[in-house]
């Protein structure tokens, strides 16, 4: 059985002048625990929508999402809530790591609300990333590839079984960007966490082996496009 | 894990959460105060009656008898005779009758004629008599002092220091006397108006030079003991409607409590405005956090998106707001300390009075209490803010 299997997933939003907007519509999707996928599209074309479905952070109109053998569909918000704690990381194109935390604490706030705080775990997954001796720093003190680190680090802090990449390269210059990418693939196969990346950045799709074009896998373009 | 949310909100905005801090600390400490000089004055002053059960004096008001009398404020309504004394005196229903003779000071503390009994005698509170720190106590007919402890301490006065009786209770007008008093004694502290009180021989102000010779055996007032409290009603009676010429005060404690009913509306203000200094601390406890409500959305919605539920980032936001409040409140007391002990220190200095800051009031639980839950309150508007957040908007560029 996949890790993460969808099926007639849709996701419409509201228009601000009347009528509504179909933003998803992904018939079938599946990725296998452990691989790595990365989905190719332009800006504006649902592709961090589709993450946040996966994640749980929105709800879908309709469709099953199966993330480790649970259909978010079925769960409220508060039961996607604590599986997305317990099951997926996200790496975000901006960091989003919190300002006033150092990259120790950041790094703790992505056990925090699943399996628990586990210092010694957050400090190694530091290390493991090159930040040895900046646990204590806060972000505004770090680089931005270091701030990306930490990002890396706080995605995979849950022993996730799913890890989602919003252009995680898009802040980074290319030697910074080529650094993350090689980063991020790594840690997950070095945890056994599944990985799956949006960009549109050709020469981080074309680090992949596997790569699928998100704009075959959504029909909702196609049907904007008629 | 809201806790530790909470302390780091409170670390990264630690300026805003100072100043807001600073002004609850305000309201707390104004509150404490007003509060317990309130309750505590009104009990203190009521149950201060140096020891005696009732004053006679001359006709006029009872609250200014005592006053004059017991708590050496404001002028004498007059003098009684002699004669009245005597008659008091010998009353069945008195045990003891001290006599005061008042009128005079020296560099703006009170003198008091009176007898050698007043300090051999009588029990100023249950238990407990007049001591002497230094010396002893004056003879009668020489020109001998006993100094209450703050005048000693204000003065500097020693046993062997000496002085000249002024005529009148204020500095500017009236004379010096011509008589040359010694102190022979320095009362011990007693945290009664008798330390605020130049203690001399009672024919020492009847006769002092420049007093008027025909009224040199008249009395400001008699400090009385009864031997049983049911015969003050009786002498009350008796006494109060024997011709319009005296005046016997009794009960000392409710007379006293006439005049806070009289200046109650004192407190209500201070009351009124010490509320208004906590709503307004609460009230910038809503505005400071929701003032950077849109600086924090992003941080709470990354909260969000790393799984936090809706109930814990509402439970952040209120708790950062309780936890200001409680960080004001707590010092709140550090205010009251400064506050109060001020004002217990000014009362004491006026009246001789010594309230108790310290000793326990349910203010002390209630005012940290009220203004945590005003906080709390101030903290829900952003808290449903933070509740309703919408995450994927907020947290990341859309691609």
């Amino acid at each position: 059985m996949p890790l993460l299997e969808i099926t007639r997933l849709t996701k419409t939003y509201a228009r601000p002048g009347g009528g509504t907007h179909r933003v998803v519509d992904v018939r079938e999707f599946s990725l296998e625990a452990g691989a790595q996928l990365a989905l190719r599209g332009e800006s504006g074309t649902g592709k961090t929508t589709f993450l946040n479905l996966i994640a749980g952070i929105l709800a879908p109109d309709d469709g099953g999402i199966v993330v480790a053998g649970r259909d978010l569909a079925q769960l409220g918000e508060a039961g996607r809530d604590r599986h997305r704690a317990e099951h997926i990381g996200y790496i975000f194109q901006t960091f989003n790591l919190l300002q006033g935390h150092t990259a120790l604490e950041n790094v703790e706030l992505g056990m925090a609300f699943g399996r628990g705080v586990d210092r010694a775990h957050a400090a190694a997954l530091l290390q493991r990333v090159g930040l040895g001796d900046r646990l204590g720093h806060f972000p505004r003190q770090l680089s931005t590839g270091q701030q990306q680190r930490v990002a890396v680090a706080r995605a995979l802090a849950n022993k996730p079984k799913l890890v989602l990449a919003d252009e995680p390269t898009g802040n980074l210059d290319r030697r910074h960007g080529r650094e993350a990418l090689e980063l991020i693939r790594e840690v997950c196969r070095e945890t056994g966490a599944a990985l799956l990346l949006v960009s549109h950045d050709e020469r981080v799709l074309a680090a992949f082996e596997r790569m699928q074009d998100f704009a075959t896998l959504n029909r909702a373009l196609a049907e904007a496009a008629k | 894990m809201i806790l530790n949310l909470i302390y780091r909100s409170l670390r990264q905005h630690a300026l805003a959460t100072l100043v807001t801090a600073a002004g609850i600390a305000l309201a707390a400490g104004l509150l404490l105060t007003v509060w317990v000089v309130k309750t505590q004055s009104q009990a203190v002053f009521a149950a201060t009656n140096s020891g005696f059960d009732a004053v006679l004096g001359a006709r006029g008001s009872k609250l200014q008898l005592v006053l004059n009398a017991i708590f050496h404020l404001e002028a004498s309504p007059g003098n009684i005779a002699a004669a009245d004394y005597e008659m008091i005196r010998r009353h069945p229903a008195v045990k003891a009758a001290i006599p005061l003779a008042l009128g005079d000071t020296v560099e703006g503390w009170r003198i008091a004629g009176t007898t050698t009994q007043l300090f051999d005698e009588i029990e100023y509170l249950p238990g407990k008599r007049y001591a002497f720190a230094a010396g002893r106590n004056f003879k009668l007919g020489a020109e001998e002092a006993v100094v209450g402890s703050y005048v000693a301490q204000q003065l500097g006065w020693k046993v062997g220091s000496h002085f000249h009786p002024h005529h009148g209770l204020s500095e500017e007008a009236g004379h010096e006397h011509e008589e040359h008093y010694d102190v022979v004694g320095i009362l011990a502290p007693t945290n009664t108006p008798a330390d605020r009180v130049v203690w001399i021989p009672l024919e020492g102000v009847q006769t002092m030079s420049g007093h008027n010779p025909l009224a040199a055996t008249e009395l400001s007032a008699v400090l009385l003991q009864l031997r049983a409290p049911t015969a003050g009603l009786m002498m009350s009676n008796q006494l109060n409607a024997s011709g319009g010429r005296l005046t016997f005060a009794y009960p000392i404690g409710s007379i006293v409590a006439e005049l806070f009913n009289k200046i109650s509306w004192v407190d209500r203000v201070l009351t009124l405005v010490a509320w208004l200094v906590a709503a307004v601390a609460a009230a910038s406890v809503l505005v400071g956090i929701y003032n950077s409500m849109s600086a924090r959305a992003r941080d709470l919605a990354i909260l969000r998106a790393l799984g936090a539920r809706r109930r814990t980032v509402f439970g952040a936001v209120v708790g950062e707001a309780a936890a200001v409040g409680l960080l004001g409140a707590a010092a709140g007391f550090a205010v009251y300390a400064v506050l109060g002990g001020a004002v217990a220190a000014l009362i004491r200095a006026q009246t001789g009075v010594a309230l108790a800051p310290w000793q326990w009031n349910p203010v002390f639980w209630w005012t940290p209490a009220v203004l945590v839950g005003l906080c709390v309150l101030g903290g829900l508007v952003p808290a449903i803010k933070a509740y309703r957040l919408p995450v994927a908007e907020t947290i990341a560029p859309v691609s």
